[in-house]
């Protein structure tokens, strides 16, 4: 198994003269559920952002480990997997259209029993082949999910997890992460107290301002 | 080869939406009969044609080939590519996806332009077919990084073609220049320093391209 890890050192956070967040220190090794709470507009979606390598912080640094050694952020991509409301997939394509186009982007070859298996897993095996933009929102979230999962990422970044998503789709949801727990390190950024309760570790944004 | 799937990915979701064929074939019907009718029985000049022939593919640019980077802004898909893909590998499937837009869509601007003008007569068409080439790669070269720049941007309709104006006029100028020496017959001897101009622009373009994608993808 392969030991992934996260340090934040010092990460602060302002848009124009407004202070998102600073001081945020921490520590991630694999098996961790990590959680960050807070109110909206507290900065959740652009720790998130941070984290997940897509925005830089206005001051401070996120260091990527694999194995002991720092990944180079042209291939942090293939090592995280992030899931959240502001994710958009193509419309125009099936889910498994998606898919292999991901794939074949990424540079890894599309695995097909590993993409069936988290079609099933999500309920989507028998659409799979229908027009995203034919599904509802709680299906799109699932669809962002597999998305997520089909590279194998040691980061699992969930941005609301649970936004649209009915009992059932939820239920999928936390035993995913309590699977991926065990030999990865999981993100949850949320408000809702069930998504949190999973968590070893959070950090609420309110005391970073 | 990554490039290459964005490219197909792009291909493919064109040939279902129709984002930028539609608007290049309606511009490129509409601008070419209103030339005509606006022209009528008259007998335009060399020059004229040719400076024509530029006119009309300058605007076209300007309604289409922005769309490679504003529809996944629009649409909101640009952070699922930056979490899929790195940056060179971005700017050179969109790259390729414009190149093959410009010269298909220059393709047909040239065929139908030597049809319904009869002034646009190519004595030297090797120099023409040679200019046309390094001009079309030019432009889609500019072209792609402008519109990455932006789709980043609020106004982007009005931007576009503000901001491609000056960093295309090099181009275009010395487009035009080497049509009308091919449709003067002059041989390529006497057009060597417009085309070595031509040749430059694209490699710095590309150059400066590659350099500024970066900076201007990660927000």
């Amino acid at each position: 198994m392969s030991e992934y890890s996260l340090t934040a050192e010092l990460v602060n956070k302002t848009y124009g003269r407004r202070l998102i967040f600073s001081g945020i220190n921490f520590k991630l090794n694999f098996s961790t559920i990590f959680g960050i709470s807070g109110p909206n507009g507290s900065g959740k979606s652009t720790l998130v952002k941070i984290i997940a390598n897509l925005i830089s912080p206005s001051s401070g640094k996120l260091v990527h480990n694999l194995d002991g050694t720092e990944i180079k952020s042209e291939q942090l991509h293939n090592h995280i997997g992030l899931v959240s409301p502001y994710l958009v997939l193509y419309d125009e394509f099936t889910a498994y259209e998606n898919l292999n186009y991901f794939s074949e982007i990424r540079g890894i070859p599309f695995n097909k029993r590993k993409i069936d298996n988290l079609l099933n897993k999500f309920l989507l095996f028998n659409r799979k082949d229908d027009l995203v933009k034919t599904y509802s929102s709680g299906m799109k979230q699932r669809l962002k999910f597999i998305f997520g999962l089909m590279h194998s990422p040691q980061l699992l970044i969930l941005d609301e997890p649970t936004s649209n998503l009915d009992d059932e789709g939820k239920e999928v949801v936390y035993e995913l992460v309590k699977e991926e727990g065990t030999k990865n390190i999981v993100v949850i950024a949320s408000n809702e107290k069930t998504d949190l309760s999973l968590c070893n570790e959070i950090i609420d944004l309110n005391n970073y301002k | 080869m990554k490039s290459f799937a964005l490219f197909k990915k792009d291909i493919s979701s064109e040939l279902r939406t129709r984002y930028a064929i539609n608007a290049l074939a309606m511009f490129i019907i509409v601008t070419l009969s209103i030339i005509l009718f606006s022209i009528g029985n008259e007998r335009i000049s060399q020059s004229l044609t040719g400076g024509l022939f530029w006119v009309i593919i300058f605007f076209t640019s300007m309604s289409g080939l922005s769309r490679v980077f504003v529809s996944e802004e629009e649409r909101g898909t640009s952070l699922t590519l930056q979490l899929i893909a790195t940056p060179s590998t971005v700017f050179s499937g969109k790259l390729l996806f414009n190149l093959i837009l410009v010269f298909a869509m220059n393709t047909v601007i040239a065929i139908l332009y030597s049809a319904l003008f009869e002034a646009f007569i190519l004595r030297n068409f090797a120099l023409f077919l040679v200019s046309f080439i390094l001009g079309n790669i030019g432009l889609a070269f500019a072209s792609t990084i402008i519109a990455a720049i932006i789709s980043k941007a609020g106004a982007k309709g009005t931007l576009y073609p503000v901001l491609s104006f000056p960093i295309l006029l090099p181009l275009i100028l010395t487009s035009l220049q080497l049509t009308l020496f091919a449709m003067d017959g002059t041989s390529f001897e006497t057009a060597k320093f417009e085309l070595m101009i031509v040749v430059c622009y694209d490699v710095i373009i590309l150059t400066v391209s590659y350099m500024l994608f970066d900076f201007i993808w990660k927000e």
